[in-house]
């Protein structure tokens, strides 16, 4: 390393640095949590305070597991999540090794209208969406929710992926070519494993939005068997009176699996066990 | 019988047109090298006979059948590349029993074969293990091996020496041409690297700008260019070439004379200043700047002190000159400079 980089006050100003902003970022994560454990009085009286004995109190979590199928509501969230991720990753890196690998007439124009929903907001589209569910009764399904994200999700999906794509090693898929390996397999075998780490950064970005969505489980699954977390978590937030403790529990509650899911999705792309593949 | 015939092979990417009308024949056994500086075509030439790339025009001969509708896997070829390209996910045994298993061989027979390639490339300590835990040299070891197990018609090498370092390269250039003689199979190699030309191949293909330049044994070129471009290209260092006039040719010629065939004498007809001298210990290269300012190289064999900036002259045997027109081709001519030298 150089002498530059070995300074004290650059090392410490760099690390003062992404303190704060680790501090601000997890700020509110904190505030949510230690409020969710108390009672509703002392989360107006001293909210930065840390739950003792005396404001100690778990009725938010007693409320959320009595009102409402919260276990119902968040098993649609992870489905919705997972199945949107599971179809962006699987068509979006289908779409991209074909834009990558193949030569073909108006390649260049597929691309980029492939992306061009990066910079189309799907919201627009809400109404001929909710019509377009209705024609075809997928009104207050899950699978209306799935078809959404997943198109949401698609271009962001295929621009990232072309590009690590084009970086694959041409002779790793020849080999397979003249090793009989069909296109199928040398996508699913020899590419995908390569390009894990851009599938791991596209799953991420997905998965939050997903998630956190409360618009499109609002217009097209606001059925009571087909609320997703976000929504289910609106009935303690009426419109004269709010459950602060129950809105505080759910919340806490919902950061859980988004971490679980987070949290394998990075191990992935700090792994480099397909190094030495080439060169 | 023969193992490859290309008929009027064109290939063009869109308008570009990057081989012209290659005619060749390699025989069943024969090691034939292409060569030729980069950008000449002598990848895309082995992508079209491999069938990774198709040919624009022309026809593809493999033992006999044409392939040029055939898929690569199925046209009797094994191919070794340039990056090595091995499975990262698959052991070195897995690796090399790839292309079997989808051939759907009987498992005892992959197994035999994969056993005898490991043994022939000295890789059975290794065969558990992954690509990434594998060397360089061993690396190219596995690919060789994934292509040998594979019993192909026709071996195609891509520059397999490339991303090694000298002492693996020479290592594994004997390997390969050991291979070659224990196996007897054909092989077409691709390399811009000479010294694998001369020393491996049965037959060189020199390639410029995707026209075929000359076809011939590494000595028949060597003895025998039939142009100035693969005069140069074969050699090192290599040919000199200076205007035929110096030494009383016609205006415009140009005569080349390998660095070998050059001495430093008294009375040379050549006049020349050193520039600089290169000592390698059995050899030492004197680099030497004639009076119209053509840099010419001197191969001495070994060791001269000669220091820089000393005036001096240049001997040779007339018999060892080359004489080429203006536009590089070979004019044959027993005397090809005149006799006032």
């Amino acid at each position: 390393m150089n002498k530059a980089r070995r300074n004290p006050f650059n090392l410490a100003a760099a690390h003062g640095i992404l303190i704060v902003y680790t501090i601000i970022a997890l700020f509110p994560v904190f505030v949510i949590l230690i409020n969710s454990f108390k009672e509703r009085r002392s989360i107006f009286r001293e909210p930065l305070a840390l739950p003792h004995s005396e404001s100690f109190s778990t009725v938010g979590y007693e409320t959320v597991f009595n009102q409402g199928d919260f276990f119902l509501y968040f098993q649609n969230s992870l489905i919705v999540t997972v199945a949107s991720l599971f179809f962006v990753l699987l068509f979006g890196a289908m779409a991209a090794f074909a834009l990558a690998e193949y030569k073909f007439k108006g390649n260049t124009l597929m691309g980029l209208y492939l992306a061009l929903g990066i910079m189309i907001p799907i919201r627009i589209g809400t109404v001929a969406i909710l019509e377009m569910m209705v024609a075809t009764g997928l009104v207050n399904t899950l699978w209306a929710l799935i078809l959404v994200y997943t198109a949401q999700g698609l271009p962001l999906a295929v621009f990232i992926l072309s590009e690590f794509m084009r970086q694959v090693s041409d002779d790793l898929k020849n080999a397979g070519r003249i090793d009989g390996l069909s296109e199928y397999t040398i996508f699913f075998r020899l590419v995908l494993p390569l390009v894990r780490p851009a599938m791991a950064t596209v799953a991420v970005f997905n998965m939050i939005p997903i998630w956190n969505d409360l618009w499109f489980p609002l217009i097209l699954a606001p059925a009571e068997e087909t609320k997703t977390l976000t929504l289910g978590s609106q009935v303690f937030i009426g419109q004269f009176v709010t459950d602060w403790n129950a809105v505080l529990s759910a919340l806490s509650m919902a950061i859980l699996p988004v971490m679980v899911l987070y949290v394998i999705f990075s191990r992935q792309l700090i792994r480099g066990i397909t190094s030495g593949a080439v060169k | 019988m023969t193992a490859l015939t290309l008929k009027n092979v064109n290939k063009s990417f869109g308008k570009v047109q990057v081989l012209h009308d290659i005619n060749l024949e390699v025989e069943d056994g024969e090691f034939v090298v292409f060569i030729g500086p980069s950008g000449c075509g002598k990848s895309t030439l082995l992508r079209v006979i491999s069938g990774l790339e198709d040919a624009t025009s022309g026809e593809i001969t493999i033992g006999g059948d044409v392939v040029n509708s055939v898929p690569p896997a199925k046209r009797g070829i094994a191919m070794v590349f340039q990056s090595y390209a091995l499975y990262p996910h698959l052991t070195v045994k897995a690796n090399m029993a790839l292309g079997l298993k989808q051939e759907r061989r009987p498992k005892d027979e992959i197994e035999a074969r994969v056993a005898e390639a490991a043994r022939m490339l000295s890789l059975g300590d290794y065969l558990d293990r992954r690509p990434s835990e594998l060397s360089g040299g061993q690396r190219q070891r596995v690919a060789i091996g994934r292509a040998v197990v594979r019993q192909p018609k026709l071996f195609l090498f891509d520059e397999p020496l490339s991303n090694l370092d000298a002492a693996l390269r020479m290592n594994t250039r004997i390997e390969i041409a050991r291979l070659h003689r224990t196996l007897d199979a054909s092989m077409v190699y691709v390399t811009h690297d000479q010294t694998e030309a001369m020393t491996l191949a049965d037959k060189i293909v020199v390639l410029r700008d995707g026209r075929v330049e000359q076809v011939g044994s590494p000595m028949e070129l060597y003895n025998n260019p039939a142009n100035q471009f693969v005069a140069g290209f074969l050699g090192a260092p290599s040919m000199n070439f200076l205007p035929a006039e110096l030494v009383g040719g016609s205006p415009g010629t140009k005569i080349g004379i390998r660095p070998e065939h050059m001495r430093l004498g008294a009375d040379g007809p050549i006049k020349a200043v050193v520039s600089h001298v290169e000592n390698l210990g059995g050899d030492t290269n004197v680099l030497a700047e004639l009076s119209d300012g053509t840099q010419v190289t001197v191969r001495l064999f070994g060791q001269h002190q000669i220091a820089p900036d000393q005036a001096t002259t240049i001997v040779y045997d007339e018999a060892d000159s080359f004489l080429f027109d203006r536009d590089g081709h070979r004019i044959r001519n027993d005397a090809p400079v005149v006799a006032s030298v």
